[in-house]
């Protein structure tokens, strides 16, 4: 498909640009001085601000900006047959969502408070042992060798594992889930069908797991979401499964995208690696502040009225493309934006959103991403990309390295 | 007030200013950053809600992670008040 190139980032932004996948910090920082909230009529249409500011101001007005579609439009429509084929099956899967990241309150209130416990900081703590022994085993597994591809071979291998040991399903299948992950989020935003194929799988499996569930109950997320209770009432089960669509597909590609960006900026900072090994105590802000410099997730919200935002007149049925990346590099709110500072003192980056929706994997992502780069560094103290310009990135609404090539002595 | 930026408030030579910390209920949507930082001042619920520990009373030697866990929030739910104990 050809892509018109982008002549003003202003008022015809592209997020699938080849330019701005590879390096969107100056475009960002173009815009956040000379239009705080551009606009697009790519992709269905858009606007997006930059500002640290605004992302708050908007994130925190769930009433002007619902989350019921947090994706922008996919291009195109699925072809007819796909349809067709949807609509048969539609009975089965009608508006099921992902809740409660596509809720807004009321639902989102209960909806969150069901999901965050087996979440929070303490509950992931179990997770922590097997993720370990999972990182240190992939990198026993590529270390003699003296190179490996960062986001192939190592980022994109821990997050489907993680996931389906907490869903209570077979390791086995977490190279199955990141195959329709990226269908769904990644190259399905451009190809409707991929998207529709890849969502379709992802709800048969579940559904075959909560059947699976049903009748050997365990202990797991699952098992949790079917046996807890709501106001006294069970959780519906097209609930359960909207829930485990949305851990399944918010906690693989976010999560390997955080790990992979970490490692390509590992792998370009000596400086870093080494005070990460002479001050593993740093560990905790050093992960903030890897988040804050490449947060890799861009939520979209739907206006709900036809409104005003900073001048900026937008109609019911708009689409804002949340770019909480861009706000954590504001230079307004912080000091250096663009330098990677391991100890950084102040920092209250937005990696995660802000307000309501705040991304109920925090606790685990960070878990991930410290465990992982502490089992990186443990074996492989220093290490080079092989090409700086081969590094391929995911572009959308996620950003992360894709084919990243990494070699060490 | 002389002294350096931070430096406690010099109340009257008989009390010592005793510095306290809060957390808002209603703000925190829990970040988890005040506790995974300083356990020592703050909990979080299974919800991550954060809530602050020992009355908020903060030690001596914890006000500059005080200072931090206010300006690491990103919702600014957390706030700190110096009074006369």
């Amino acid at each position: 498909m050809a892509i018109k190139p982008v002549t003003d980032w202003k008022t015809d932004y592209d997020i699938f640009a080849k330019e701005y996948k590879k390096n969107p910090f100056p475009i960002w920082d173009e815009l956040r001085e000379e239009c705080p909230i551009a606009q697009t009529e790519r992709w269905d249409g858009s606007f997006m601000p930059t500002r640290y500011e605004d992302l708050v101001n908007i994130a925190r007005d769930v009433k002007r900006f619902s989350s019921r579609d947090v994706l922008v439009a996919q291009y195109g429509e699925p072809s007819e047959e796909m349809e067709l084929e949807m609509e048969e099956r539609n009975e089965e899967f009608a508006n099921v969502g992902a809740p409660p990241i596509t809720s807004d309150p009321p639902v989102h209130t209960w909806a969150r408070r069901l999901l965050l416990p087996p979440f929070s900081i303490k509950s992931v703590a179990r997770f922590e042992p097997e993720t370990r022994e999972l990182c240190r085993s992939l990198v026993s597994g590529f270390v003699d060798k003296g190179r490996a591809d960062g986001a192939v071979d190592y980022a994109q291998q821990i997050p489907p594992r993680v996931i389906a040991s907490m869903l209570g399903f077979p390791k086995e299948m977490s190279g199955t889930f990141t195959e329709w992950v990226r269908g769904f989020l990644e190259l399905g935003l451009t190809d409707p069908d991929l998207r529709q194929e890849s969502a379709r799988s992802i709800f048969e499996y579940l559904y075959a797991q909560i059947e699976e569930h049903k009748e050997n109950p365990r202990d797991d997320l699952i098992g949790y979401l079917l046996t807890a209770e709501v106001d006294g009432e069970p959780v519906p089960e097209a609930h359960v499964l909207g829930t485990c669509f949305l851990v399944l597909l918010a906690g693989i590609d976010t999560t390997w995208s955080s790990i992979g960006s970490a490692i390509w900026h590992l792998a370009q900072n000596p400086q870093d690696c080494k005070r990460l090994i002479e001050e593993p105590e740093l560990m905790p802000s050093a992960v903030e502040e890897l988040l804050r410099a490449y947060s890799p997730v861009t939520m979209a919200r739907v206006v709900t009225e036809d409104t005003e935002y900073a001048g900026c007149p937008m109609s019911e049925g708009d689409k804002v493309l949340m770019n909480f990346p861009a706000a954590n590099r504001d230079p307004r709110k912080f000091t250096d934006p663009d330098k990677v500072i391991l100890d950084r003192e102040e920092n209250p980056h937005i990696a995660f959103g802000v307000g309501i929706h705040r991304c109920a994997g925090s606790n685990l992502a960070r878990m991930e991403m410290k465990v992982a780069i502490e089992e990186w560094l443990a074996q492989i103290p220093e290490c080079r990309l092989e090409d700086p310009e081969a590094v391929t990135w995911s572009g959308g609404q996620v950003r992360g390295p894709r084919l990243m090539q990494i070699v060490w002595p | 007030m002389v002294g350096r930026p931070g430096a406690r408030p010099a109340l009257d030579a008989d009390s010592v200013a005793v510095m306290r910390v809060r957390v808002d209920a209603e703000k925190c949507q829990g970040h988890n950053r005040c506790f995974a930082r300083s356990p020592e001042l703050f909990d979080v619920d299974e919800l991550g809600n954060a809530h602050e520990l020992n009355d908020g009373v903060v030690p001596p030697e914890l006000e500059d992670e005080a200072r931090i866990a206010v300006k690491n929030c990103p919702e600014i739910a957390i706030s700190i008040s110096e009074e006369a104990d």
